[in-house]
């Protein structure tokens, strides 16, 4: 079986954001991580990679630059490392972004593909599902459970009541959700590895996709304002002191709240 | 100086969120419960940190002493007794895997560098510690084998440990006449004692490893030659010098991160206590110290990379550091004041921690007898 797991640079979640004069998240203005969500999706890469004898490659869309985060990528243990890397690709929107990686999904063969849900940074969660769309193949979107029995993919897709089971006939896409396992940490013989493993780097033309689908001119979705997200109020403490009281209290909390 | 690498540098990286997320938030549970961390030892073998330092062929990364020292040191900052763990089973494994004949090499060194065996060495006896020579346990030829005899003292994982690196007198020759032995936890004819109850390091359990006539295979003579025993502890002794010089400079960065971030938060008088020169300065001599002891040992494990010798360097190293250490946790309990005192803040801890390292691996004063004698000697 042969999976690919593209992944992100995304700015480091605990660093403040700066927000450029193009209304877009300056990149070089903080440390930039392998998006958080990417451990996931790269966890469960490795473990079918440990039972079925997957082969993994690692896709990265990204400047030059984010290089070290396909390493970072690669040191799990992953076999191998695809890169598009072109100017005219800054500032891409969902949709953007979703028809590079449709067409460098293309260019390789592969039975399934794994991505994190959603990227720390724009959290839109749409790439997954677009990027299904653009290929024609079945859309398994946030998986809290995945199985691969022969060529048939099996998840719970995690909603706010519980999870449906959901089949699809590979090849299919697949995004997960954080509850789905316990990331490990990469060994320092990954780390020594990654830096060997087959590398391809490669552009827009190289892959037949056009400058005018991509790129912040292209993009179907504008940017007009944005603001900080207010800070969060103090919780309500209810203390028990053993009177009743406290039951009480936390009922008419509920209910105020429109819990009960 | 030497530079690191970037897969040193992501090296110590790995470590540094490892320790933090993993194992600083469980040290005060394994401490408390007085539980030999075994999990968090797991942890560190599946991420190939307990064989550093080793060759490829043994199933190593071959990092240098110097990279290796750096991942003891962050380890300590999280949770001490695993740091001085993984030190002391790096001392184990490296008096095998340098003297042992390449038959045993094979046999006995890769399951201690994978980490799926916890290595222990015992040299000391409750007669013999700083006259390490002074040794009576006995290991009398017995055919093919040997018959050993007596009690090993003050066994760092004693009782948890899957593999001990033993010295055992095998003729009267004084130190010439102890010889080494890969001993496995289930010998026959080996019991160990309830562990010691001692002022820190609950967690890194040290216990009397007593043989009663046990049997061991020749084949388990460390090196198939009688009388290099001592040679083989003294050896190893100073590279385990430079881990607890390593592990004693990860204890004082740790009580000087907890002294900075609550002499910031602490307020009296109406400011933090840092704003008072008193504690500013008290911070200061810190950090200083600190930074002075990780500058010596690093040096002296360059040394040893280059191939010198480090007998007096490891010595000064492991005295700094520790005596550092000292210093540095009760200044930390100071900066705290009266919450210093509780168990409610780790620094307490790490001022008993910091004494046991004053103490292991040789005494300081011992450091300073090798130090002065290599001054002297003719």
């Amino acid at each position: 079986m042969k999976i690919i797991v593209p992944v992100k640079r995304t700015p480091d979640t605990a660093a403040e954001k700066v927000i450029g004069d193009d209304r877009t998240v300056d990149r070089d203005a903080g440390e930039s991580v392998l998006c958080p969500v990417n451990e996931f999706s790269i966890e469960e890469a490795v473990r079918l990679k440990e039972s079925q004898d997957a082969e993994v490659t690692v896709l990265l869309v990204g400047p030059e630059s984010a290089q070290s985060t396909v390493r970072k990528a690669l040191s799990y243990g992953l076999d191998g490392g695809l890169q598009v890397t072109d100017d005219a690709i800054a500032g891409s929107d969902a949709l953007g972004t979703a028809r590079v990686i449709a067409k460098a999904l293309e260019s390789r063969e592969w039975d399934l593909v794994i991505f994190g849900n959603q990227s720390t940074d724009a959290r839109t969660c749409l790439v997954p599902a677009a990027v299904a769309e653009l290929l024609g193949v079945p859309s398994l979107t946030y998986a809290r459970h995945l199985e691969v029995e022969g060529d048939t993919v099996t998840v719970h897709r995690e909603h706010e009541e519980g999870w449906d089971v959901v089949e699809a006939q590979l090849p299919a896409i697949v995004s997960v959700v954080e509850a789905i396992n316990e990331p490990r940490y990469p060994s320092f013989k990954g780390i020594m590895a990654a830096k060997s493993k087959p590398l391809d780097v490669v552009s827009l033309a190289d892959l037949g996709v056009s400058a005018d689908e991509v790129g912040a001119g292209n993009a179907a979705a504008t940017m007009y304002e944005f603001e900080p997200r207010p800070p969060k109020e103090a919780g309500t403490v209810v203390e028990d002191d053993g009177s009743g009281a406290a039951a009480a209290q936390l009922a008419d909390w509920m209910v105020d709240k429109k819990f009960a | 100086m030497h530079r690191l690498s970037e897969p040193e540098l992501a090296l110590i990286e790995m470590v540094r969120e490892v320790a933090a997320e993993r194992i600083a938030p469980a040290a005060d549970r394994y401490e408390r419960e007085h539980t030999f961390p075994r999990e968090l030892f797991d942890l560190l073998a599946g991420l190939d940190l307990t064989g550093l330092p080793f060759a490829g062929e043994v199933g190593g990364s071959g990092v240098s002493q110097r990279t290796y020292l750096m991942v003891v040191e962050e380890v300590t900052r999280a949770f001490a007794a695993l740091g001085m763990g993984l030190s002391v089973h790096t001392l184990a494994t490296w008096g095998i895997d340098t003297y042992a004949t390449p038959a045993q090499r094979e046999r006995f060194v890769p399951d201690l560098v994978a980490g799926s065996m916890l290595g222990a060495y015992s040299l000391s006896e409750t007669g013999s510690g700083s006259d390490a020579a002074a040794l009576t346990t006995r290991a009398v030829r017995d055919g093919d084998g040997y018959r050993l005899t007596g009690t090993k003292a003050w066994v760092t994982h004693g009782g948890v440990a899957d593999r001990y690196l033993v010295m055992a007198r095998t003729s009267d020759d004084g130190a010439r006449g102890i010889s080494a032995f890969v001993i496995d936890a289930d010998q026959p004819g080996m019991t160990v004692a309830p562990p010691e109850s001692k002022i820190a390091m609950w967690a890194s359990p040290t216990a009397q490893i007593v043989f009663d006539d046990a049997p061991v295979d020749a084949d388990r003579l460390l090196g198939g030659e009688e009388g290099r025993g001592f040679g083989t502890a003294m050896a190893s002794l100073e590279g385990g010098r430079l881990g607890i010089a390593a592990c004693a400079v990860g204890l004082a960065q740790a009580a000087l991160d907890e002294a900075v971030r609550y002499a910031r938060q602490r307020e009296q008088f109406g400011r933090p206590i840092a704003d008072f020169q008193g504690v500013g300065f008290l911070l200061a001599d810190m950090a200083a110290r600190t930074e002075a002891a990780r500058a010596l040992y690093r040096s002296a494990a360059e040394q040893r990379d280059q191939g010198l010798d480090i007998g007096r360097v490891a010595a000064m190293a492991k005295v700094v550091a520790t005596d550092a250490a000292m210093q540095t946790t009760t200044d930390a309990v100071q900066v705290f004041g009266g919450v210093g005192l509780t168990t409610d803040v780790p620094v307490e801890r790490y001022l008993r921690e910091a004494k046991i390292l004053q103490i292991v691996e040789g005494t300081n004063q011992i450091q300073r007898l090798v130090i002065s004698r290599s001054l002297t000697a003719s």
